[in-house]
């Protein structure tokens, strides 16, 4: 199975369009290691803009050069980013509705070794918020090359977060369609529903397997675009099976499950449960170990799948 | 001819006294405090064409400040960039003249308000310049109160990292803040030494002296490769004798009294021009 960071392919999806677009632009802060764009840099030393280590300014200046036609791609820490220029990103992006894709690097617990300042647990919420931006998490290199290509048409501000590390491929190929706030169904099932995002997805997927050898149909639903939320494939699912699950790394507030269970109470209820990371300072470890800490297996989704569909 | 643009000056401050008379909301001495500054910018020294607001070479223009936006509308609404008669919208319900600059209003590039903001936006619109090789300018204008604020300084620093001397920044120093003198609340001084040490070119003048404005914007820049910075040292509330230098004015509304009294002494002044 091949593994390769989503980052890296963004970096090789822009590197091949940037050689026949000059106007894509990459920035910056002191992150092109981090971020997988030296290649870039180096390829394309003119379409690299270094800001520094200046979160607030990277965005300004990224608003200033899509307002003069340039197509910015900001690429840095999404625990900075999120945080540190939220109001660049509310005003100069969302409300002057600038075409600026921010790229949140090592999103979720990507850096889980280094502590809560470099966890990015509450980016989507934050995000979210805010109108007019888009919200993307792409699960596999299929998928991140495509949703790539995507954003070089799609005019207006986005904010896509992915991983640091490598991550295994959830589709055989390339041939399925993508589309931005459309999500990708990839089991079919009636007893209940899992909805996954990012670099979860794969949990998802293999938990299916190991609760069709129980017997239980589960319906993988790959929410790649949190905003604009595909609210038809979700109403659809609540009306088609029983409950629905949700799988995310993320805070439990204002993420996936929040988002999910609110289309779903509006719409049409059916019984929910959730895995996120509560509402605590994340403990240390390695991404996976973390993972399996936090009930982001696929063992324990098959688990509280399990428990959810006995109660429905 | 910098008569004509003196009496513009007047014009445009009456036209904003009344706007936020009508509202009952505003900045007051924030907006009369960057009134030259602007006419100056507008009438004189940047290229742009009312009738086509996107029109590529234009020269740029950002509001970093953007609580003085009354003097910014008037103007824009003097230009024709929408009908004079919106003016009596400002602030109200569904209005596109919001309360900070809002760029569904044609000529007003981007949303500000929140501040610290318009400096790296400029830079960026700087640097798109400097890519596509084009000619025109990035003007910036900022209060001296916001110069607090971290993101200011982020930008100063790439603008001289990237060597914009497209990008010309202008400090309204008024040395007034809401809460009072900007010494007080969070020094600024040696501030003419910071911008030279962030390595900007630093000009000093009298930001109601049009004369003056003029022969600084029409020889920028003044060094090659040096992002210039221009403090322009006004007073807050200019034009109206009972609203300079108080803090108070920051955003109080005159009431119909005040107006009167206001509208007055700009009238004297015109007549002092030989109108």
């Amino acid at each position: 199975m091949n593994k390769i960071a989503n980052k890296q392919i963004i970096c090789d999806t822009l590197i091949k369009r940037g050689k026949e677009n000059r106007d894509i632009l990459v920035l910056t802060s002191d992150s092109r290691g981090s971020a997988s764009m030296a290649k870039f840099g180096e390829q394309l030393p003119e379409q690299l803009i270094e800001v520094g280590i200046a979160e607030q300014n990277i965005v300004g200046i990224a608003a200033g050069l899509a307002s003069s036609g340039k197509l910015p791609f900001i690429a840095s820490y999404a625990a900075f980013l999120s945080m540190r220029s939220i109001e660049q990103i509310k005003v100069d992006l969302a409300y002057s509705n600038t075409n600026v894709k921010v790229v949140g690097i090592s999103g979720g617990l990507s850096y889980g070794p280094l502590g809560m300042s470099h966890h990015a647990l509450q980016d989507i919420a934050v995000m979210m918020a805010i109108p007019n931006m888009t919200v993307i998490l792409p699960a596999d290199r299929y998928e991140t090359e495509k949703m790539t290509d995507e954003l070089l048409k799609y005019c207006g501000p986005v904010y896509i977060r992915v991983g640091r590390n490598s991550v295994p491929d959830i589709h055989q190929s390339a041939n399925f369609d993508y589309e931005i706030g459309k999500a990708l169904t990839l089991t079919e099932g009636d007893d209940l529903t899992i909805i996954a995002t990012g670099e979860t997805v794969k949990s998802a997927v293999d938990s299916s397997k190991l609760l069709k050898e129980k017997g239980i149909k589960a319906r993988v639903l790959n929410m790649h675009t949190l905003k604009p939320l595909d609210e038809k494939a979700v109403i659809k699912a609540a009306q088609e099976t029983a409950c629905i699950l949700t799988v995310e790394e993320h805070s439990i507030y204002g993420g996936l499950g929040s988002v999910i269970a609110q289309t779903v109470i509006q719409n049409y209820p059916v019984p929910m449960k959730m895995i996120a990371i509560p509402d605590e300072p994340a403990i240390a470890g390695q991404q996976l170990e973390l993972f399996e800490y936090y009930g982001i297996s696929a063992d324990n989704i098959a688990r509280e799948a399990v428990n959810l569909v006995k109660r429905c | 001819m910098e008569n004509s643009l003196l009496l513009k000056s007047i014009e445009i401050r009456r036209s904003l006294l009344k706007t936020i008379y009508n509202a009952n909301m505003g900045h007051t001495g924030s907006s009369l405090s960057n009134v030259d500054i602007l006419v100056t910018l507008f009438y004189q020294v940047m290229s742009y064409k009312v009738k086509d607001p996107t029109w590529e070479e234009r020269d740029r223009f950002i509001l970093s400040k953007g609580h003085g936006v009354e003097s910014y509308y008037c103007i824009l609404a003097d230009l024709g960039y929408f009908p004079e008669k919106e003016l009596d919208t400002f602030c109200q319900f569904k209005t596109r003249l919001i309360g900070h600059p809002n760029n569904k209003v044609p000529g007003v590039e981007v949303n500000t308000g929140a501040l610290g903001h318009g400096l790296p936006i400029a830079v960026g619109m700087a640097l798109a310049a400097k890519l596509d090789k084009k000619g025109y300018r990035v003007f910036v204008v900022m209060g001296d109160g916001e110069q607090a604020e971290g993101s200011i300084w982020e930008g100063a620093m790439a603008a001289s990292h990237y060597k914009l001397d497209n990008l010309i920044g202008i400090i309204d120093r008024n040395r007034l803040q809401i809460t009072g003198n900007t010494e007080d609340i969070m020094s600024l001084e040696p501030f003419k030494e910071k911008w030279q040490s962030f390595g900007w070119k630093v000009i000093e003048v009298n930001g109601h002296d049009i004369d003056e404005l003029l022969k600084v914007f029409n020889s920028t820049p003044k060094k090659k490769d040096k992002p210039t910075i221009i403090i322009a040292n006004t007073i807050k509330g200019k034009g109206v004798s009972f609203m300079e230098n108080k803090a108070a004015w920051h955003h109080k509304v005159p009431d119909k009294k005040q107006l009167e009294k206001a509208l007055l002494e700009l009238s004297s002044q015109e007549g002092d021009l030989g109108e």
